[in-house]
């Protein structure tokens, strides 16, 4: 395949590029160009941050899970393409006055992240800074940075890339579906087409499992699966939605939802990862499944031109088997209107960049007093995310109090049996999730139940 | 004035822009190769079958290393000989290498390495401390033992006694550069080793003892780490050693760098403790008798665990003066990667276990744990009345104690007393959410534990333009040290600070050196750069005083000018005019540090210099439902002597805070039944990310001049800082403690998970 891009401001055409490498392979070991570092080369530590340049977004990525493929049309802004040496820029001033950087080895990264969230005019700097691990300063100082750096005007390099980019004249090959129908055509053509959306996975099958993936399609370009509409009663979600879109659209819909997806990966996995792509891994632990399913989220799959729908639950069948046939992809989602009782609540190590332990969603419905409906669903408890049917038989036609709740207790064990891993024992599972529901009661009784809430 | 002022890092521009060149960002000669080990799948046993036929046909690979290829000594340890560079028949943990890929990329060797098929003898692994005391693995003839009075007695005759245990993980390093190395053979063979390492003398030595070399035809250079933290100080000698046999072997220069995962596996992390306790006090709280007896989990070799272990004996008192204290000390070897220096050195495991103690003991009296604290605090030096002698458990009189003064300042600054009140009342508001808050004191020795090396030596040339170079045995991972150290030489000379440059450590410019560790690097290399500066100074003053018929006691150099009388030169006309008067401009300078002794069988003498202290206050609150909790707030009072660089030193402490937070709280290191690390990657090891510091986070430098005469008498400030994290524990206990009567008896690090268990044994009752 042959592609082209900007590389801080400089035009770069690649023939017949092996879709292997990666954006940090490229930039590193081709070109020498070694302000980008390698930390974990799996997407966790920030040090390889690049900004991504398009004519609507300006997105921080990872470079060592992003295929250099991934940015054929783009721009791409690299620690070197940010300030000069003798003329930095303010945040890397900044990063300088408030001794922000010691050993300086995730510095670059840092710096990048910080320049992509001046131009996105944010100051949530503890979440735009989620995915870049520092192990000298502590942050104090690069957060005191980043607040300096705020409001200062956005780079001259911006408005130059997105002129160039007009003239750029990127061709879309086969690799390149350009829209849903295209890939479903392909799908039915090549059945055992690798699918690459944001790479924020499959990326790691290269990067950690050295695996040959061939042939694959970069799903980047079919922008008619990447939109949000809004039905009458529900909203239409195509797969191809980022997680940081998601995220977006979860806070004026339902805050809860939002609160677990701002602790999806970090910025830079968000702004990769796709909601179809979460689902249609199957991860037992991916975030979006166990809040879709308590939702009620209906699943929408295509194949050619056949399309068939179902409540999304019923797509996990089991550990990394899911109800998709060969040539058949996620088209959407479809999200009920009433999440209102939606809560979901994400029990890992720590609180961002990390995998749930386990992710429990309720959405519990009383009238007069009495549970009339439940779905409470759960990732990390089992080999899929999965519904807690006894619990919520437990539950329904029972009065809403604590008692309730208590008596209860023991249907998990009658849902889930779980697994003790690294992230948690099993019984500790239970024994939580039974907690959760302790929370989503209190929650609504008006206690307070967030840690991330309380102040000093 | 160069010194106290507060000078950003030195490479702080070249960090921001991305042109800090670390190990792996060094162009490379076209031809060079590139590594990777092939490792040990089993935790112990014998290699049975090794076919490496599918490594050796594999893409772009040109060379595959065994144990019997290797051209001379097969070591990799820093001091005890037992460390196979590549494994030799038996296999000792899970990660261990076996065998060298040499190929012409990373990702090929990388790629090869899984390409191997060998077939093990397996034996059964020792995995834990448990395992190991069942089966009596030892490193040492057993445990050692230091006692000061008669602590059984104390603890027999006291009012009160208390047993108790305490687990503490271990903690792997993180430096976010993984272990990495580059070696370049010359014409003649000799070979130049590019090392991230803390000690570039031992890789030196490693490396020439690998080839059969003197330690003369080996140069060793290290112009910065991307981290280091106690990780790069032996770690860092396995893959310098495989770049140079590779090189030796090929001819070619040879580069490696450790993949994360792999850097995981390979590399020794912070070691495992287990603390039992026995204590008996008084109704006040004041202890009149502990015992300590330490589990250490050391891993397959030696490495520096028993220094490491001694250290943490060392602690065992952290700032209070006890009578009677025994602690035995159990150097356990286990089947698992070879734990090996953290920051804190066994330090921060040995302090942990008697703030355990104080707690707990609050806890059975219900006095506010700080009325304990004090209760038992060493005196502060220069208190009014003249003060009995005080010593620690191993006979080093405590004669710079200011730990109650800075004590007394942070409750009030910290508004502490106001704050717990609220919180009672706070939790007794609320069901689920529980917050506490604690106060730990920091008193930690400053020197090498080995004596012979609290040594350092630099070299110093002022050119005949008035430009200052300068080399020093210490390395820079990030804690400023070489602009600290210019920041001595510019006041030497009275110079500005662009005057001055610093250059990479260079084995062949210093030779001899210790490792930049033991928080000794300003201390050492400023005092030796110091030392030759006043040298070349000296010569200049006598030479120009002669010069202008002055005394040389009336030269002055101050402002980038030396005054001679009435006589003003620039630095630059000085320097030329010494230059053309056949004076030496060149020195090199020596620094020992004066009067420490140390017998470390009998556990006797004056190991450290001195002890930097320092203290903090946590407050946390917790979700009793889960264990999910934050850090809300921190103060910490930090003594760093007359600070050198005000701005280096409080990132010291805000960092070593945090990394000593994340040790006790989300940075959890599991292996399997079968010792294999489940936890290898960013992905499953968590290290503190920015929300996790705490909210509200005040650091503030204690003035206070070092009694001791240290360079300008500041006070070193790598390590002591990390051991402020046990407040966010302790504050925790105190969360915890709410919950209901029970000593919560929390172990380390305090995951949700273990929060939430000691939740639910504190609501049951046992």
């Amino acid at each position: 395949m042959d592609i082209r891009f900007l590389l801080n401001g400089e035009v770069i055409v690649l023939d017949q590029i092996d879709h292997h490498v990666t954006c940090i392979d490229f930039l590193r070991e081709t070109l020498g160009l070694c302000g980008t570092k390698e930390g974990c080369n799996e997407g966790d530590c920030g040090a390889c941050t690049v900004i991504v340049i398009d004519q609507d977004t300006v997105k921080p990525l990872n470079a060592c899970i992003l295929f250099i493929a991934q940015i054929n049309g783009k721009a791409i802004r690299t620690v070197e393409g940010i300030g000069q040496k003798d003329n930095l820029h303010p945040v890397q001033s900044a990063m300088v006055d408030k001794h922000a950087s010691q050993c300086g080895f995730c510095t670059p990264g840092i710096v990048v992240s910080l320049v992509a969230g001046q131009i996105n005019e944010r100051s949530d700097h503890d979440t735009v800074l989620a995915g870049n691990l520092c192990r000298c300063t502590g942050y104090a100082p690069i957060i005191k940075a980043a607040s300096d750096a705020e409001v200062l005007s956005k780079p001259s390099w911006l408005t130059e890339d997105r002129q160039k980019l007009r003239s750029l004249n990127a061709s879309f090959d086969g690799s390149f579906p350009t829209s849903g129908d295209a890939l479903a055509a392909l799908l039915v053509a090549e059945p055992k087409t690798q699918l690459i959306a944001g790479a924020t996975d499959v990326g790691l099958w290269v990067t950690k499992g050295l695996k040959d993936l061939s042939p694959v399609v970069f799903l980047a370009f079919a922008r008619d699966l990447a939109k949000i509409t809004e039905r009458d009663d529900h909203t239409e979600i195509g797969a191809m939605v980022s997680i940081e879109d998601l995220f977006r659209w979860a806070t004026k819909n339902s805050p809860s939802y939002a609160t677990l997806l701002r602790r999806y990966g970090s910025l830079q996995v968000r702004s990769a990862a796709t909601l179809g792509g979460n689902i249609a891994n199957g991860s037992p632990i991916g975030d979006n499944p166990p809040a879709l399913i308590a939702a009620g989220t209906e699943l929408c799959l295509r194949k050619g031109d056949h399309r068939r729908n179902i409540p999304i639950e019923e797509f996990f069948i089991d550990y990394g088997k899911q109800d998709l046939q060969a040539g058949e992809f996620v088209e959407c989602v479809r999200i009920p209107k009433e999440l209102d009782r939606l809560r979901c609540y994400k029990i890992s190590k720590r609180f961002d960049q990390d995998i749930s332990a386990l992710c429990g969603c309720f959405n519990i419905h009383v009238k007069e007093g009495i549970i009339c409906a439940a779905r409470i669903a759960f990732g990390g408890m089992a080999g899929i995310p999965m519904r807690a049917s006894h619990v919520e038989a437990a539950l329904i036609g029972k009065p809403w109090l604590d008692t309730t709740i208590t008596n209860a207790q023991e249907a998990w064990a009658q849902d889930f049996t779980p697994l003790s891993d690294a992230r948690a024992s099993a019984n500790y599972r239970i024994k939580a999730a039974h907690g959760l529901l302790r929370r989503y009661f209190h929650e609504h009784a008006g206690y307070m139940t967030d840690v991330l809430e309380v102040q000093p | 004035m160069s010194i106290g002022s507060s000078f950003t890092h030195d490479s702080a521009k070249l960090h921001v822009s991305g042109h800090a060149r670390y190990i792996d960002d060094i162009p490379c000669p076209f031809n060079t190769l590139h590594l990777a080990f092939g490792l040990s799948t089993v935790a112990k046993g014998q290699i049975d079958h090794m076919d490496l036929s599918g490594v050796l046909s594999s893409e772009g690979v040109v060379k595959v290393i065994t144990a019997q290829d290797l051209p001379y000594e097969n070591d990799s340890s820093p001091a005890a000989m037992d460390e196979p560079f590549l494994a030799d028949r038996a296999v000792h943990y899970i990660g261990q290498p076996i065998f060298l890929v040499v190929a012409e990329n990373h990702l090929l060797a990388r790629r090869a390495a899984r390409n191997a098929v060998i077939s093990y003898k397996e034996d059964t692994p020792i995995l834990t401390i448990e395992d190991a005391l069942a089966r009596d693995s030892y490193f040492e003839d057993g445990p050692r033992t230091y006692e000061k009075g008669a602590a059984e007695q104390a603890i027999y005759h006291a009012q009160m006694c208390l047993d108790g245990s305490i687990s503490i993980g271990a903690q792997e390093h993180f430096y976010l550069e993984g272990q990495a190395a580059f070696a370049v053979p010359s014409d003649d063979m000799e070979m130049v080793v590019h090392s991230s390492t803390q000690h570039p003398s031992e890789v030196q030595h490693k490396v020439a003892h690998a080839l059969g070399l003197g330690m003369h035809e080996v140069r060793v250079e290290v112009r910065r780490m991307g981290g280091g933290f106690g990780g790069k100080e032996s770690q860092a000698n396995s893959p310098a050693i495989a770049c140079a046999i590779a090189a030796w072997v090929t001819k070619r220069p040879c580069k490696m760098r450790y993949d994360r995962d792999d850097d995981f596996m390979i590399t020794g992390k912070r070691h495992d403790f287990r603390i039992d306790y026995s204590v008996g006090f008084d109704q006040r709280g004041k202890i009149q008798g502990v015992s300590f007896t330490h589990y250490v989990r050391c891993g397959w070799s030696q490495d520096l665990s028993l220094p490491v272990a001694d250290r943490a004996m060392l602690h065992s008192d952290n700032a209070y003066h006890l009578d009677h204290c025994r602690i035995e000390s159990h150097r356990l070897r286990t089947n698992t990667q070879s734990a090996t220096a953290f920051r804190g050195f066994g330090g921060p495991q040995g302090m942990i276990g008697i703030e355990r103690v104080i707690d707990h003991i609050a806890h059975h009296l219900r006095l506010d744990p700080i009325t304990v604290r004090k209760r038992n605090y060493y005196k502060d030096a220069g208190s009014e009345t003249k003060l009995d002698t005080q010593t620690t458990p191993y006979g080093m009189e405590v004669t710079d104690c200011v730990i109650n003064a800075m004590t007394d300042a942070l409750i009030e600054q910290s508004d502490y007393f106001a704050r717990r009140k609220n919180i009672v009342q706070w939790n007794r508001e609320n069901i689920l959410l529980k917050k506490g808050i604690a106060l730990t004191p920091v008193k930690f020795g400053i020197s090498f534990t080995l004596t012979h090396l609290n040594q350092a030596g630099a070299l110093v040339h002022v050119y005949q333009d008035g430009t200052v170079r300068m080399n020093h045995g210490g390395t820079e991972m990030g804690q400023g040290l070489f602009q600290k150290v210019s920041q001595v030489a510019a006041f030497e000379f009275g110079l500005d600070m662009d005057r001055v440059k610093i250059t990479a450590t260079d084995t062949a410019k210093v030779p001899n050196t210790s490792a930049t560790a033991a928080s000794s690097g300003s201390d050492l290399n400023g005092m030796a750069v110091k030392l030759a500066c006043e040298d070349i100074r000296l010569r200049m003053a006598d030479f120009l005083g002669g010069y202008y018929q002055v005394g040389a006691n009336e030269v002055v150099f101050v402002g980038n000018e030396v005054h001679i009388g009435g006589h003003v030169l620039s630095f630059s006309q000085a320097a030329k005019l010494c230059y053309e008067h056949r004076i030496s401009l060149s020195s090199t300078g020596y620094y020992k540090t004066p009067e420490i002794t140390w017998d470390r069988i009998k556990g006797q003498g004056r190991p450290f210099y001195y002890f930097a202290y320092g203290v903090a206050v946590s407050e946390v609150v917790l979700d009793v439902l889960t264990g999910e909790n934050r850090m809300l707030r921190t103060d910490i009072i930090h003594d760093v002597g007359q600070s050198l660089n005000p701005a280096l030193d409080i990132g010291q402490i805000e960092g070593g805070f945090i990394q000593g937070a994340g040790w006790l709280t989300t940075e959890e290191l599991v292996w399997n039944d079968q010792g294999r690390l489940m936890t290898h990657a960013p992905s499953t090891y968590k290290i503190p990310v920015a929300s996790d510091r705490p909210g509200i986070f005040n650091v503030s430098l204690w003035t206070n001049e070092n009694r001791a005469a240290t360079i300008y008498r500041s006070k070193a400030v790598g390590e002591p800082p990390f051991m402020h994290g046990m407040s966010t524990f302790f504050a925790l206990c105190d969360a915890v403690a709410f919950c209901a009567v029970q000593y919560p008896m929390l172990d380390a690090p305090a995951t949700h998970e273990r929060l939430f268990w000691a939740c639910e044994r504190a609501a049951d009752g046992h």
